[in-house]
């Protein structure tokens, strides 16, 4: 049997694996599943391969995506047919210009469609910022619809002095 | 540091005592991290890998934690080398294969490595003896807090980190646990218990990966699931199922001996037997009686032996191992003669087992 990727070295490599119920084997030669990074404990698919060769018939059945229009990413240029290829993505945007058919293939994958857990201090210091001005914005509205006038004036300043915090926090930064 | 300097000072995991080490060999901790508004390594041009490249090496730089590391471009590293840190856990079998624009950042103890440009800009792990997921991951948090003073990491509020496969988004966290388990074999239950992990939402390995075969008895349990629970979490349910385990082995461990002592003792015995007479031994067979000389020493069969003896074999009788002692190309067969002989050599104080466990000694 030949290999089926390089087509030229008898396989001596023939892997079995079970993708949403179905059984899909591949035969390659030693040195093309190396290169593949088939013993590689951290993470080798045979989806992906078989993807990337466009050899199994059983995935190029189940495909019902011929509906899902060709995007091309404008950050990256990389393109849905890209994506299938390889199944990797080509930039952090790309998450966004595929956003609609990656969420299947997401929750697929995960426990849920949202991030639980660590957060970029930058990140999660520019996100409490915006969050807390709206709550003060809130309360700033109420008091004045109120006519609480002194209280909106405290409001008003604390809000402010939030605002400012960024320039505060690059300063830091810089040293 | 240069390679063989950093090779001969900081040899690996093993001969290092952790929590449960008789049967949880090491404990990992892997973060991936991308740069905002940059193209993923995969499909970034090669100028752009480089500039990505040079950016995060000058960032660790200033990472107190990693001085003194070996750091190297892939391309200055030997094939062999590169083969050497796959066999060592440093870097995985793709991150062999790149070569300019990608890297390898190891702290000086080797325990912390941080992979520049794999599949993701960053990989960085952290690496413990016995059970210590939640340490392991303590520490490469840390170094993560550390780098993201320096550089912007390209996140999304719903989706978390973002990363080049959609498998890793989210808390991007990889936590595994190496786990030495032929009591479960010998007691044939290893396929029930390993099923019964996969509907846990965790992943059982062989030592060199998935579709392998166990090799020397090892499994490498580790998260499937990154996205909608945290870290913490992650790393709680790997330590729950990692106890278990370890439950699950001292007991099939016990059974088996209490059931059939005799094919436990002749299964050391032959092991022993062969190790320490053979002159031509593959890799398979070698790293198979390793492991059951490894449980022989677990139960007291070879009293005054530690289990660093037969850890520290399981690495250096691997391929690249040895070929990196030899200068010239090995065959395979040559390997094979080599490994031989250094097994026995290192045997020769090995006293050939008790015939059978003295006292109640577990």
């Amino acid at each position: 049997m030949l290999c089926e990727n390089c087509k030229k070295k008898e396989a001596t490599v023939h892997l079995t694996q079970i993708i949403e119920g179905k059984m899909h084997t591949i035969d390659l030669c030693e040195e093309c599943s190396k290169s593949k990074g088939i013993d590689d404990p951290m993470g080798y698919s045979l989806a992906g391969l078989l993807a990337g060769m466009g050899a199994s018939k059983e995935t190029k059945e189940n495909q019902p995506d011929e509906k899902i229009p060709a995007i091309e990413c404008p950050e990256c240029g990389l393109t849905t047919t890209d994506f299938k290829k390889t199944g990797r993505l080509g930039c952090p945007k790309c998450y966004t210009t595929f956003a609609e058919p990656l969420r299947a293939l997401l929750k697929s994958m995960h426990k849920s469609l949202e991030h639980k857990g660590k957060i970029p201090k930058h990140f999660n210091a520019s996100r409490s910022v915006s969050e807390k001005v709206q709550q003060l914005q809130v309360l700033l509205d109420k008091a004045v619809q109120a006519e609480e006038y002194e209280e909106a004036a405290r409001l008003r300043d604390q809000i402010r002095e939030i605002k400012k915090e960024p320039a505060r926090k690059s300063k830091r930064k810089a040293k | 540091m240069n390679f063989d300097e950093f090779l001969a000072k900081s040899p690996t995991v093993t001969g290092k005592k952790g929590p449960h080490d008789q049967i949880v060999m090491s404990s990992r901790a892997r973060l991936a991290r991308n740069l905002v508004n940059s193209p993923f390594p995969g499909w970034a041009k090669k100028n752009e890998r480089l500039k990505i490249f040079e950016k995060i090496r000058e960032t660790i730089d200033k990472i107190p934690v990693m001085s003194n590391s070996f750091s190297e471009s892939m391309d200055a590293i030997t094939a062999v080398d590169k083969q050497v840190l796959v066999e060592r856990h440093l870097i995985s079998r793709e991150h062999a294969a790149n070569g300019i624009g990608s890297g390898l950042v190891v702290s000086p103890d080797a325990l912390v490595s941080i992979m520049i440009n794999e599949e993701d800009h960053m990989r960085m792990q952290a690496l413990r003896p016995g059970l210590q997921v939640q340490e392991a991951f303590n520490e490469i948090n840390n170094i993560d807090d550390l780098l993201e003073e320096h550089i912007e990491y390209a996140f999304n509020d719903t989706l978390g980190y973002l990363t080049a496969c959609p498998t890793n988004i989210g808390s991007a966290i990889r936590v595994s646990a190496m786990l030495h388990l032929p009591g479960l074999v010998l007691a044939e239950q290893i396929n029930q218990i390993i099923q019964a992990i996969n509907k846990l939402g965790l992943a059982v390995r062989g030592l060199y990966g998935e579709g392998t075969e166990a090799l020397g008895n090892i499994f490498q349990v580790s998260n499937q699931m990154t996205l909608g629970e945290n870290e913490l979490e992650i790393v709680e349910r790997l330590n729950k199922v990692a106890a278990q385990l370890i439950e699950q082995e001292e007991n099939a461990r016990a059974i088996v001996l209490e059931k059939s002592p005799k094919l436990v003792y002749n299964n050391i015995g032959r092991a022993y037997g062969i190790l320490a007479n053979a002159h031509i031994i593959s890799s398979k067979e070698a790293l198979n009686l390793l492991s059951l000389v490894r449980l022989g020493i677990d139960i007291g069969l070879f009293p005054g032996i530690g289990r660093e003896l037969v850890d520290d074999l399981f690495i250096r009788t691997q391929p690249a191992h040895l070929q990196k002692n030899h200068a010239g190309k090995l065959s395979a067969e040559q390997r094979d003669t080599l490994r031989a002989d250094m097994i026995r050599e290192r045997l020769l104080k090995v006293n050939r087992p008790l015939p059978e466990i003295s006292g109640n000694k577990k």
